[in-house]
């Protein structure tokens, strides 16, 4: 059921706002800016308030949410937002607050983010965090920039960063735009960091090494130590993609496997929402000697009193026009604080469990690459269904059919037909085992009806869209 | 309180299927000597009447602007906010889904994206837009590496008149690219243009110029427009405010490249600084689409000759191509997109327009007043949208002090960024005569 565009909604002369009277005196516009500067026209809907009640509505309808049911992206960790935080989001006095007000006046606010950052040090085993990254790559680009200016402060040169062929392409290009060449090392057999390969990569010009741990296959690098000491040895810097701290919290941190640097998405462990693509928050968190170079300003406090410290001269700069995105602050404070030490702790054993219990019952049906333990979510490969003419993308399209939401899908790069599975901990058993019994239906469909799965999806709002036809005829607005 | 729903009994079901005695058994893959030994520690945890009145607590400790009249801008807009829009952003549907992996189970998204590019587009009198950046700030810093990639040329004019986080966020973006940086100083309010002119030369990449200004003033685009057509490979990157722009001519018709700015004025709570959205729009030329940052939606068919969105162009991003993406961005501003889309519609083709000339007149109505006072001037009274810079003789942070006793914030402190003297008023349709008018006499009295 298409939902038309909130412009063909129109009827020239309908309105939808509401505004007082001008008390001041009126002035004549065309006077004041000058011909060239009033602008002639502004082709917007002209649309009352229920229309866009309406249409708003029709369009939330069309999509699927947390709330709707089971989301595994894997890495993406999309688990249930607690609706208290968005209660406290909003609560007038933490919420209307301009970002140049004294820092006098938002005393609260900024002892609740000084506890937050406190906090997250202590989860991931960090000496300072920076609040400042609006989202992960956003994270990882400042954390590469403190790696970068940390070298120059002590004029070394190095212009090289390792890259795992399983991480997240954000990896990648965030090094590229801290102006490192990439170094992209292959994984070994078990889906690990390959340590002859590494070593191999390993110089004097290599700045630092990028690694998710547990890795984007939900794999924990035990040699994590040996791969800390090659590449501390060599000089260089170890960086740590959080987007999987899920499945650590209170077991290990980041920082007692010799980390320096990391990031933590806010918005996949701690809870906050995606909103649909952002907004997100990517802190990130350094060990002493790094300290200096944090992006301005950093959050400080001496005696009982708050402030921004803009005094830091070996800093990055900014990344970041304001503090970051403090609204997801207020909501990751309010999951952590909700939790406790011990909830956290619980809610990895969770995610633990119930990704394994997943991958128990779908090893056989499907194949399962690595046989190594694997954490808070599992990669499979559609290898065997795609032989009987059911690709992955096909039975993820499926999915959607069974009213369920599909995982990660040829990703990581290194599995052939790669489905990575993440359910989170909020999951129940049910919703857990009807995710399960639909892939099992599902790649049994793949052998009596291959049809029906590769023309999916069927019961959607719309059928398998032609990005094909997007991107060679791009209508990337109604202008067009 | 945890959200972790299987019980006990559930639990032990799963471990006997998984073939394991205890959880803790599946963490063994994690060394032992690398294992935190002890319990976490961060508080216990809090029920939500603890939790609410925790958080209760903290705000009473704040001076929000529900209890103060605020003159602050400088890049954060204290704007009406229709109360349609947090009944709409509230719908599950919009708020707990993830990027638009899965088109057809994301179709509401995508179309509110594809609204946004739409209206963004024509807000700037641009071609395209983009689904969003981070904010406004790093939203000029992504264009400033977009247009030093399609000129090929590393030196980058950038006025002295935007707004200085801005500035330094575009430094710390483009310094590992090697890219110089030439600030040109101010004449009055606006740009120096003959600096401007002296400076410019084949080897720029890009004019970059804010619209209104830092200071609130309007740049003489027509001048600027002349200078960059000078040279081929020169573009011109305006930093605008889209507020101005429901009655300011769009940037698109001085022959801007790209057009960034802050959206945050389009319906988004203050949040004291973030999330906000950085908005980008540029020209439909197949050089600037390959070169743009971050998701871009686009509307085509399904198998049965329907219409609907993907996102599309992805081969620019970083998930396909890794180093080579134009851009890291992944996670962008949804939410505060759906947010601009929803404020946008709702304000419209003539509230937009109202909004605009309200906040006009009535921080010309305060600017007047304000520069008959004798202890008191404004800078820019010739040349100035809805934010003014004032001067006065008396110590600005007194000034300020005796304000926020009478509950009022008078506007921002310009030593905050070491570069000019004064105070930078901003005037929204929110404010009242009545409050100007208590504004202009308390001043008087000082």
């Amino acid at each position: 059921m298409a939902e038309r565009l909130i412009i063909d909604y129109s009827s020239p002369g309908r309105e939808g706002y509401s505004l007082p009277p001008l008390e001041v005196p009126d002035l004549d516009m065309e006077e004041q800016l000058g011909k060239d500067y009033l602008r002639q026209d502004l082709k917007f809907p002209e649309v009352s308030e229920v229309d866009v009640v309406r249409h708003y509505t029709a369009l939330s309808e069309l999509n699927y949410g947390v709330d709707s049911g089971i989301y595994p992206l894997g890495s993406c960790t999309m688990k249930y937002n607690p609706k208290r935080n968005e209660d406290i989001a909003r609560i007038e006095g933490l919420a209307n607050l301009h970002p140049y007000q004294d820092e006098k006046d938002v005393q609260g606010s900024l002892k609740f983010l000084f506890e937050l950052k406190q906090d997250l040090a202590e989860i991931s085993g960090m000496d300072e965090m920076t609040l400042q990254p609006a989202s992960g790559a956003h994270g990882e680009f400042t954390g590469l920039l403190i790696i970068r200016k940390y070298f120059e402060d002590k004029g070394i040169e190095k212009s090289k960063v390792i890259v795992p062929d399983s991480a997240h392409g954000t990896n990648p290009a965030s090094a590229t735009m801290a102006g490192f060449e990439i170094v992209e090392i292959d994984s070994n057999e078990e889906g690990m960091v390959d340590i002859e390969k590494l070593k191999e990569a390993v110089d004097d010009d290599v700045a630092a090494l990028m690694l998710t741990n547990p890795n984007t296959l939900g794999i924990f690098e035990k040699d994590i130590q040996q791969i800390a000491d090659i590449i501390h040895e060599a000089g260089g810097l170890l960086y740590y993609d959080g987007a999987n701290l899920n499945a650590v919290m209170g077991y290990a941190r980041p920082g007692d496997m010799d980390f320096d640097v990391l990031h933590l998405n806010l918005h996949k462990t701690f809870s906050t929402p995606h909103g649909g693509g952002g907004p997100g928050s990517g802190t990130v968190g350094v060990k002493e000697f790094l300290k200096p170079y944090l992006p301005r300003p950093v959050l400080d406090k001496e005696d009982d009193k708050y402030f921004w410290d803009y005094n830091r001269p070996k800093s990055i700069g900014k990344v970041h026009g304001f503090y970051g995105n403090y609204g997801v602050l207020i909501r990751a404070y309010s999951y952590i604080k909700t939790l406790g030490g011990r909830g956290l702790k619980k809610t990895t054993e969770n995610a633990v469990l119930n990704a394994n219990y997943m991958k128990n019952q779908l090893k056989e049906e499907f194949v399962l690459p690595y046989e190594a333990n694997s954490l808070h979510e599992f990669v499979l490969s559609g290898i065997k269904q795609k032989e009987k003419g059911g690709d992955t993308l096909h039975i993820a399209k499926r999915l959607l059919d069974y009213g369920q939401y599909a995982p990660t899908i040829y990703f990581p790069l290194v599995v052939k037909e790669a489905m990575m599975i993440e359910p989170t901990e909020t999951e129940n058993l049910e919703t857990l085992n009807k995710f399960i019994n639909t892939l099992k239906t599902i790649s049994k469909e793949v052998e009596e009806n291959p049809e029906l799965v590769k023309n999916a999806p069927h019961n959607t709002s719309v059928r398998k869209l032609d990005e094909v036809k997007a991107a060679r005829e791009p209508d990337l607005g109604w202008q067009n | 309180m945890d959200y972790v729903s299987n019980t006990a009994k559930e639990r032990e079901y799963m471990l006997e299927e998984i073939g394991v005695e205890a959880i803790e058994e599946i963490f063994d893959s994690i060394p032992k000597d690398i294992r935190l030994k002890r319990e976490l520690d961060v508080d216990e945890g809090l029920s939500e009447l603890e939790l609410k009145r925790h958080m209760k607590e903290i705000s009473e400790v704040n001076n929000s602007l529900e209890e103060y009249t605020s003159f602050l801008g400088a890049g954060a807009y204290d704007h009406y906010i229709p109360g349609i829009i947090d009944h709409l952003i509230s719908r599950q549907e919009f708020y707990t889904a993830y990027t638009p992996y899965q088109a057809e189970l994301s179709q509401g998204t995508l179309q509110v994206i594809y609204e946004y590019q739409s209206m963004i587009s024509e807000l700037t009198g641009m071609d395209i837009a983009n689904a969003s950046l981070l904010d406004g700030g790093s939203a000029m810093a992504e264009a400033v590496l977009m247009a030093a990639r399609i000129s090929r040329n590393d030196k980058i004019l950038m006025s002295s008149a935007i707004h200085p986080s801005y500035r330094e966020v575009a430094k710390t973006y483009g310094d590992p690219q090697g890219l110089e940086f030439v600030e040109i100083g101010l004449d009055g309010g606006t740009t120096d243009l003959d600096e401007l002119e002296n400076n410019l030369d084949e080897d720029t990449a890009v004019i970059v110029v804010q619209y209104p200004n830092f200071y609130g003033s309007i740049e003489d685009m027509k001048k600027i427009k002349k200078l960059k057509e000078q040279y081929k490979k020169v573009l011109l990157l305006v930093v605008a405010n889209p507020i101005a722009l429901g009655t300011l001519t769009p940037p698109g018709d001085f022959d801007a490249d790209i057009v960034v700015g802050e959206g945050q004025s389009l319906g988004n709570t203050l949040y004291y600084g973030g999330p906000y959205l950085g908005y980008l729009a540029c020209k439909n030329d197949r050089k600037f689409i390959r070169q743009m940052p971050g998701r871009i939606a686009g509307a085509t068919e399904d198998a049965e000759g329907n219409r609907g969105y993907v996102l599309t162009l992805q081969t620019r991003e970083q998930h396909i191509r890794r180093e080579k993406a134009t851009s890291n961005m992944c996670t962008n501003e949804a939410l505060n997109a759906t947010i601009s889309t929803i404020y946008m519609a709702t304000m419209g083709k003539k509230g937009l327009k109202e909004v605009a000339e309200q906040s006009f007149k009535k921080a010309h109505y305060l600017a007047d007043n304000i520069d008959e006072l004798e202890k008191f001037e404004v800078v820019n009274i010739d040349n100035y949208f809805h934010e003014f810079w004032i001067k006065t003789k008396l110590p600005v942070s007194k000034v300020l002090a005796e304000l926020k006793e009478k509950k009022i914030l008078g506007g921002l402190d310009l030593a905050k960024f070491k570069e000019e003297k004064g105070i930078l008023l901003s005037v929204t349709e929110k404010r009242t005569k009545e409050e100007l008018d208590e504004f202009v006499q308390l001043l008087e009295a000082m």
